[in-house]
């Protein structure tokens, strides 16, 4: 069956099953890659979406659920990459593998979108879904305190916060 | 890279027999600068018997318009190597970094060598040959300055990338200059003069990962993103019993299921053992989420063989039997143990066990291959491109020449991708669907499954110290699994391994049990257990003695006796690593440096802790590098385990290449092996795991993670690798400290299976 959404801004129209997990269709029909899988079980977070500006597990979000709705990736977190979570990120050199980060980033920026100054247990309590295998928990922490202190930029305007 | 192999001309100079750089015209008139150099006179210490010239490669690409390309070698699976390589060509260049374009090469044994990414070995085998590359191509350019401007090369200089003649301030950029040294002698690889270390301008500064501008934009690209036209994608379901093969299966059904374009049966072949290609069913499909549904129906009648009468449960049985016996073998004597232990003071014994864990990088497992006209092309993430190769070439029985490799960014390694078996496999399934690409990706469950994992062991301690509290013998009856005198792979514990030489009256003894579970490298591999329990024997010992145990350990380490010429570590001996040069012999005085250190920086000592707090300390030394580690940990009354601070000292000689990434990778570490610690185990029953994805195989989380200080001493001793050191100390510093804050002594791994309460 076809079902239409918006993908970071623009109209989407797939046509697969219903049950099809949104993150096999946002990679492996519409290839975007920035999503990743972990688990398929929503334990490990590297799959996190913003749908209409809630992070979300897209392993476990069957397509058919969000017919109509805003979804937002990695690649649409900001229009130019400049989203102050992006920054923070950069400028305290994050990742290692990398392959959580995008998961993290989205989890981040919702946090931030609800709550700009975020204490040591908050950030703790958002980000407790998203496993870093490498363990870079110390400067994502740090990265999000950083970025809190950023002003947002035009780039960042464009997410569904 | 493709681009660079068809050059417009080629001018080769001055060949001798040590070494040379081949300098090569390319098109669009600039240069590439490749060396190939005897590699054992170029840099000290390196694995003996490279005795052959080998090729290293083509690592520099300089174009007219001054764009430097740096070719990074290794496979980059976090460890920040793809950063850190360039950065030695780059200093000694003398560019600046920020006009650097860093590519990925594939695998090429003809140009690179040890492309692989294993035993923290890319920094002491590389430290000197890169920056030998870039000196090389540094003096290069600026002869073709000195001709140019008609001076001599004494009197001209570099920085960011631009030659300048002192005297007359008169300036040659280098992407200028590259048709002149296109025409040139180069320099002797051996002889060319490096930096001194305080004119470094790259080296030691903090630089940012070269692909994380492209992570956080969702952009770099993983083994997993992979896509190639007209792609298919494939899962392999192989028996949940190691090693079982596949009877037969409902092929025909699954061939009906919506989007299935094949189901096949493949049968073992090749080398590798349990990490090669084993039997399994493959199914392919139009996309992987329809092949999952498919999989799902999936009924296959399994021959799952000898493997399925063995368990955890069997082997911990196995071991105390054992334990009370005659030992296998005798690793290491020195001195009259039983006569020693009757004199002893105090005494002690205590019986340990860690048990199997898996890698679990969080990028499951995949490879795309493309099978046409007789030869496959392979995109993987994998840490040892080279086996993987070896592997495939057995298994489909090509010859290596018409197999191609290229380099995925790896999401995480740990030495799980030192294994190429979903490599292998991926190539089997494309071989039988010719002209067509294939992604083989595994679902979580598959990889943590079918994980080489690491092995469990059993150390069975007694020991004893004088009247004067110094520790005057030691036995360890390690029991372990292989057979035939042999250990399975990561199993191994070296006659050499720490405390032998510090303690007069010392056995080793070791046992086997026959094991049919596939086992691997683990970060900082055989040490991440050993660690655990001679750091958590010794503290036992400590406390037997009534000394604090820092006071212990120093006079430990000061009672080294050398070690004799020669004392080579038993291949898969930890410390040792994979490929690399042997490891120089455990320093006492350099251990006893990082401990004073760490000691030092917690406060060891002087802090006075509310019962059901503790501090805990232990050190390691694998890898080349020297760590000591104090925990500090809180045990709530009904056995919660808090980690409150972590405190770190590192030894890896004269220089920290890029501090930014050295302290990531050490926090990393350091979590990775509180991790382990708290919740890790791999429970085998029936002869399958028991543990399938992370609700039941705990990673760490945002809120268990400690801070980590992290400290480097800095000493005269060469640079080597950070990967893997500094995590074997923090386990057993974790578990002493619970000893503090509870009085309970762990012998035994994870801590969530032990009884913590208190109170």
């Amino acid at each position: 069956m076809a079902v239409s959404f918006k993908v970071n801004g623009k109209a989407v129209s797939v046509d697969v099953s219903e049950d099809m997990p949104l993150l096999w269709v946002l990679r492996d029909v519409l290839d975007m890659k920035g999503t990743k899988y972990g688990c398929g079980i929503a334990q490990c977070g590297a799959c996190t979406v913003h749908v209409d500006g809630n992070p979300t597990r897209s392993c476990q979000r069957r397509v058919a659920s969000v017919a109509g709705m805003n979804v937002t990736t990695i690649e649409g977190l900001s229009s130019d990459g400049t989203h102050p979570v992006q920054r923070a990120w950069e400028e305290l050199d994050v990742p290692q593998c990398g392959y959580c980060q995008a998961g993290q980033l989205m989890s981040a920026a919702a946090l931030l979108a609800s709550k700009p100054n975020p204490s040591d247990a908050d950030i703790d309590q958002a980000m407790n879904g998203n496993i870093c295998r490498c363990a870079t928990y110390l400067r994502i922490r740090q990265a999000i305190h950083r970025a809190a202190q950023m002003p947002a930029t035009v780039g960042s305007g464009k997410s569904n916060r | 890279m493709t681009t660079l192999q068809t050059p417009e001309a080629t001018t080769e100079t001055r060949v001798d027999r040590r070494s040379f750089l081949r300098v090569t015209a390319i098109a669009g008139g600039g240069i590439l600068l490749g060396s190939y150099i005897k590699f054992g006179e170029t840099a000290e210490a390196f694995a003996a018997g490279t005795a052959a010239e080998t090729a290293i490669g083509n690592f520099i690409r300089i174009t007219p318009d001054g764009i430097v390309t740096i070719i990074a070698k290794n496979p980059e699976i976090g460890q920040g190597v793809k950063t850190m390589l360039p950065m030695l060509i780059a200093d000694e260049l003398d560019v600046d970094w920020k006009n650097v374009r860093i590519e990925q090469a594939p695998l090429d044994t003809t140009k690179f060598q040890g492309q692989s990414a294993g035993g923290s070995t890319a920094t002491p085998t590389n430290w000197e040959p890169m920056r030998r590359v870039g000196a090389a191509a540094r003096a290069m350019l600026v002869a073709a300055a000195a001709q140019q401007l008609g001076v001599p090369e004494a009197e001209l200089e570099t920085a960011s990338g631009v030659v300048r003649h002192r005297a007359s301030r008169k300036e040659v950029k280098y992407g200028e200059l590259v048709g002149k040294a296109a025409t040139l002698t180069a320099p002797d690889l051996a002889t060319v003069k490096l930096k001194d270390p305080k004119d470094f301008k790259i080296i030691g500064t903090r630089v940012t990962g070269v692909d994380v501008k492209d992570i956080v934009r969702g952009q770099a690209k993983f083994g997993i993103d992979m896509v190639l036209p007209g792609m298919l994608y494939a899962s392999y379901v192989k028996c949940p019993v190691f090693g079982g093969k596949a009877v037969k299966a409902n092929l025909d059904e699954i061939k009906s299921q919506p989007g299935i374009k094949h189901a096949f049966i493949v049968d073992q072949a090749g080398q590798g053992g349990l990490m090669g290609l084993l039997s399994g069913v493959a199914v392919v499909g139009d996309n992987w989420w329809l092949v999952q549904q498919a999989r799902r129906k999936l009924d296959v009648t399994w021959d799952e063989g000898a493997t399925a009468s063995q368990s955890s449960e069997g082997f911990a049985s196995q071991a105390a039997a054992l334990s009370k016996q005659a030992p296998h073998q005798n690793l290491r004597k020195d001195g009259d143990f039983d006569g020693a232990m009757k004199s002893a003071a105090k005494t002690a014994e205590g019986a340990y066990f860690y048990p199997f864990i898996a890698h679990a990088p969080l990028e499951p497992q995949n490879t795309t291959a493309l099978f046409k006209d007789g030869k496959i092309e392979i995109w993987s993430p994998t840490q040892t491109p080279a086996g993987g190769r070896g592997i495939v070439q057995s298994a489909l029985e090509l010859k290596p020449e018409d197999i191609t490799i290229h380099i995925s960014r790896s999401g995480g390694g740990f030495g799980r991708r030192l294994s190429n078996d979903y490599m292998v496999e991926a190539a089997a399934i494309a071989k039988q669907i010719p002209g067509v690409p294939v992604k083989l990706l595994w679902t979580r469950e598959d990889d943590i499954t079918h994980d080489p994992y690491r092995p469990a062991g059993f150390h069975y301690f007694s020991g004893g110290t004088d009247a004067s509290g110094k520790l005057v013998a030691w036995r360890d009856h390690f029991v372990t699994f292989g057979s035939d005198g042999r250990p399975v792979s990561s199993a191994a514990l070296g006659g050499t391994e720490f405390p032998a030489r510090f303690i007069p009256n010392f056995v080793i003894d070791q046992s086997l049990i026959p094991l049919g579970v596939p086992t691997g490298p683990l970060r900082a591999p055989g040490s991440n257990g050993i660690a655990f329990a001679v750091q958590s024997f010794i503290d036992e010992l400590a406390h037997a003695a009534g000394k604090d145990p820092v006071q212990f350990r120093l006079e430990l380490l000061a009672n080294e006796q050398p070690a004799p010429a020669q004392a080579a570590q038993p291949a898969g001996a930890p410390g040792g690593g994979r490929g690399g040069p042997p490891p120089a012999g455990f320093d006492g005085k350099r251990m006893a440096g990082v401990l004073q250190m760490v000691a030092e920086r917690s406060g060891w000592g002087k802090q006075n802790l509310p019962k059901g707090t503790g501090m805990g300390v232990a050190f390691h030394f694998s890898h080349r590098g020297y760590f000591a580690e104090v925990v500090q940990a809180t045990v709530s009354k009904d056995g919660a385990v808090k980690v409150d601070k972590v405190w770190v000292v590192g030894d890896i000689g004269a220089q920290i290449i890029n501090p930014s990434n050295a302290e990531n990778q050490v926090q990393g570490a350091v979590l990775d092996g509180i991790a382990e610690a708290l919740g890790q185990e791999i429970t085998i029953d029936k002869g399958r795991a028991v543990q399938q994805n992370f609700n039941a195989y705990p990673l760490l989380r945002m809120r268990q993670a400690p801070p980590v200080d992290v400290a480097f001493k800095i000493t005269e001793f060469p640079v080597t690798g950070l990967g893997e050191p500094a995590l074997p100390p923090v386990v057993p510093a974790l578990c002493n400290a619970i000893f503090m804050a509870t009085g309970k002594r762990i012998r035994s791994l994870p801590l969530s299976k032990q009884d913590l309460k208190w109170g």
